[in-house]
């Protein structure tokens, strides 16, 4: 048989096992004797918020006019015991994220964008940047397992304080800034060498389990006179138990980050093959905030491909205060970017693909503490284009609310919802579209 | 009546069991001028004297629990008793002398400042250690400056198993027996500038009774520093 122009012809059979994607990691494997590290998050289909659909109003419910009647979407985090709970106007945050896996411009960018339509950005492993002080209203600063830049002074500066057990991409493990990136400003703000890996411990140094935590939190609002909420974030598994456990120990807000969420460098494998989906940990952790009469007292805050309004409004009605996004804010910061194109396809991706972020060679000067790659992202824009797509899905989140006659986002409940797919029914425990069948909970008689 | 030292030099005093902890940090956060506090029936409490920002005395006359001193920056506290996990873990600078013994995560992640404890310390004693220094008059536990990056930690006594685990630059000091070297950790050569560090880092301590030329010295073999697939055996 005669093969057609591209390879390809009729009698040739891939195997669904041993697909191409496999067969070339067993090659690479083999060639390399080495894992493969990456950024960016899961990249394998699971169940999501696409798989929801919201019932609008009709006959049995009305709607809200669109541009007219208000739609509410502010919120408020950490009003259990800090004497400042941060006040948010939309409830769209910004995940943490590292200056090192990050550049500097690309920080002040995410403080720019976040503050333009106020809401809080994130630090990340590393520690705060002045830059990204300056740049955000409210800003979080994470306690994470290294303890790179941790510092009482701006632990005072922040508005907020999170505990960072695990993150969607790796529950269970810890990080790795490859040598390439460690430049002389990552390098002196984490107290390490120039070009070494630097791996970020996956347990802290100074507590283990839900006991600790307690007396950990205790001490950081002892520092920080209990002024500022202090959120603790897990990545979504065991998401039942962890949620009230970190409830237990205190915590005022609990972020919950799904499989999805993303990653500066972590290892394929682990991205792939540990957590859950977010559709999933959801209701587990409404039900155990709910168990716990903390459901709306304790915030819960949620990631892990976030996308639209849509997800953010999906979200919410499974009972999420607000949600937090990383990657998406990164895409609209201009990674990925179609005119990068020829440069992503130079180092081996294209545009759509590139999730290399550990390499630090980043053509849209996000990724990367190259100086010249990082001056090419101006933050002034960066943040522009980020308050633009935050502005796009709080107006996207707001036409689906109102269709479902709510005037705040956060009025939004599991009722509004039915899935496409069984697994989603089951998942995010709102019935199968057309019928009263939610998988798993035994019908009411 | 009173000596003239008493009166220029006025002492605060907190009592634990009627003041709650709460009390004392607000009111040592409040005073950028520091001064002599004494800290009385500290009963095991956790997060005593955390945070400080000023040059305090602070002394602790009892046993404290997690976390004393954390974060501690220009004070010195003084705690004549046991600590619990974590003291001064994150030290900034300042100094914080246990007279009894300390638990696991003594000086945890601590960026500078001395930590000087006259018992033994628990397991992971300068965990994660950033910079500052840490004397141990007695002995160590497992894992001790387990992925500790600057700083020195110098033992008196003995070592327990898995030493300097995962090591970056911090400079370990042991007199006694180590029951065993962690992953990338060697012994290296005990040259005079580092005798002279024990030497200075003993005075700093009031340790007098212990010579520092009966120190060996271990460190990073630097072996691990970049990831390696020959390396796989270490990881």
């Amino acid at each position: 048989m005669a093969a057609v122009s591209n390879g390809w012809h009729p009698g040739l059979r891939e195997s669904a096992t041993f697909d191409r994607g496999a067969i070339a990691e067993i090659q690479r494997a083999a060639r390399e004797g080495m894992y493969d590290i990456r950024g960016f998050g899961a990249k394998r289909p699971v169940p999501h918020f696409d798989d929801l659909l919201f019932l609008g109003a009709s006959v049995s419910r009305y709607p809200l006019e669109g541009y007219r009647e208000r739609c509410g979407t502010d919120v408020l985090i950490g009003a259990r015991h800090a004497r400042e709970p941060v006040k948010l106007d939309i409830p769209i945050t910004i995940a943490g994220m590292s200056f090192g896996a990050l550049s500097g411009p690309a920080k002040e960018a995410l403080g720019r964008g976040a503050t333009e339509v106020g809401t809080s950005t994130t630090t990340g492993d590393g520690g705060m940047t002045a830059e990204e002080r300056e740049h955000s209203r409210e800003l979080v600063y994470q306690l994470l397992p290294s303890r790179y830049g941790m510092n009482p002074d701006d632990l005072r500066r922040a508005d907020a304080i999170e505990v960072v057990v695990g993150q969607g991409a790796k529950p269970g493990g810890g990080g790795m800034l490859l040598g390439q990136k460690i430049s002389d400003r990552v390098a002196e703000m984490r107290d390490l060498p120039i070009g070494i890996d630097q791996r970020s411990a996956c347990r802290h140094p100074d507590w283990t389990g839900p006991d600790d935590l307690e007396i950990k939190i205790e001490e950081l609002r002892e520092i920080t006179d209990w002024r500022i909420p202090i959120y603790v974030k897990v990545g979504a598994s065991r998401t039942y138990y962890d949620v009230a456990l970190a409830v237990k120990a205190g915590a005022d807000a609990i972020v919950l980050d799904g499989m999805q969420g993303g990653t500066a460098a972590t290892q394929d494998v682990f991205i792939e093959h540990v957590g859950i989906p977010i559709l999933a940990a959801i209701p587990q952790a409404v039900e155990s905030l709910v168990e716990l009469g903390m459901h709306r007292e304790v915030q819960l805050i949620v990631s892990g491909g976030i996308r639209s309004g849509a997800d953010v409004a999906k979200a919410l009605a499974l009972g999420a205060d607000a949600v937090s996004i990383g990657t998406a804010a990164l895409i609209a910061l201009g990674d990925n970017a179609p005119e990068h194109d020829a440069e992503y396809r130079a180092i081996g991706s294209a545009a759509g693909y590139y999730d290399d972020y550990q390499a630090g060679r980043d053509p849209a000067g996000i990724s990367t503490q190259e100086p010249d790659l990082a001056a090419r992202l101006d933050p002034v824009e960066g943040g522009r284009r980020l308050a633009n797509y935050l502005r796009t899905m709080t107006l996207e989140a707001q036409t689906l609310a109102r269709a479902c006659g709510k005037s705040h986002l956060h009025n939004l409940e599991p009722e509004d919802l039915v899935a496409l797919t069984i697994e989603a029914a089951a998942m995010a425990r709102v019935p199968l579209a057309g019928t009263t069948w939610i998988p798993g909970l035994v019908a009411s008689p | 009546m009173a000596t003239p030292e008493v009166i220029r030099e006025a002492v605060r005093s907190f009592d634990l069991a009627v003041d709650s902890v709460r009390e004392l940090n607000q009111a040592l956060h409040r005073d950028l001028d520091g001064g002599r506090v004494v800290v009385r029936n500290p009963g095991g409490g956790h997060a005593v004297a955390v945070g400080l920002d000023a040059p305090f005395e602070v002394e602790i006359e009892g046993h404290v629990g997690y976390y004393c001193a954390g974060m501690n920056k220009l004070a010195t506290v003084r705690v004549r008793g046991n600590c619990g996990v974590g003291v001064a873990e994150n030290m900034m600078s300042g100094v914080v002398v246990v007279e009894g013994s300390a638990s696991q995560s003594a000086g945890a992640s601590a960026r500078g400042g001395l930590l000087v404890i006259h018992g033994d310390a628990s397991a992971r004693c300068g965990i994660s250690l950033k910079g500052a220094d840490i004397v141990v008059r007695g002995s160590i536990g497992h894992m001790g400056a387990f992925m500790a990056q600057k700083g020195a930690l110098v033992v008196c006594g003995d070592a327990g198993e898995s030493l300097g685990d995962s090591l970056y630059e911090a400079r370990l000091y042991v007199r006694g027996s180590v029951a065993g070297l962690g992953a990338d950790c060697v012994e290296k050569e005990m040259r005079r500038e580092h005798a002279e560090q024990v030497r200075e880092l003993l005075a700093r301590a009031e340790v007098d009774d212990v010579d520092a030329s009966e120190f060996r010295r271990y460190g990073s073999a630097r072996r691990l520093y970049n990831f390696h697939v020959d390396n796989l055996g270490s990881y």
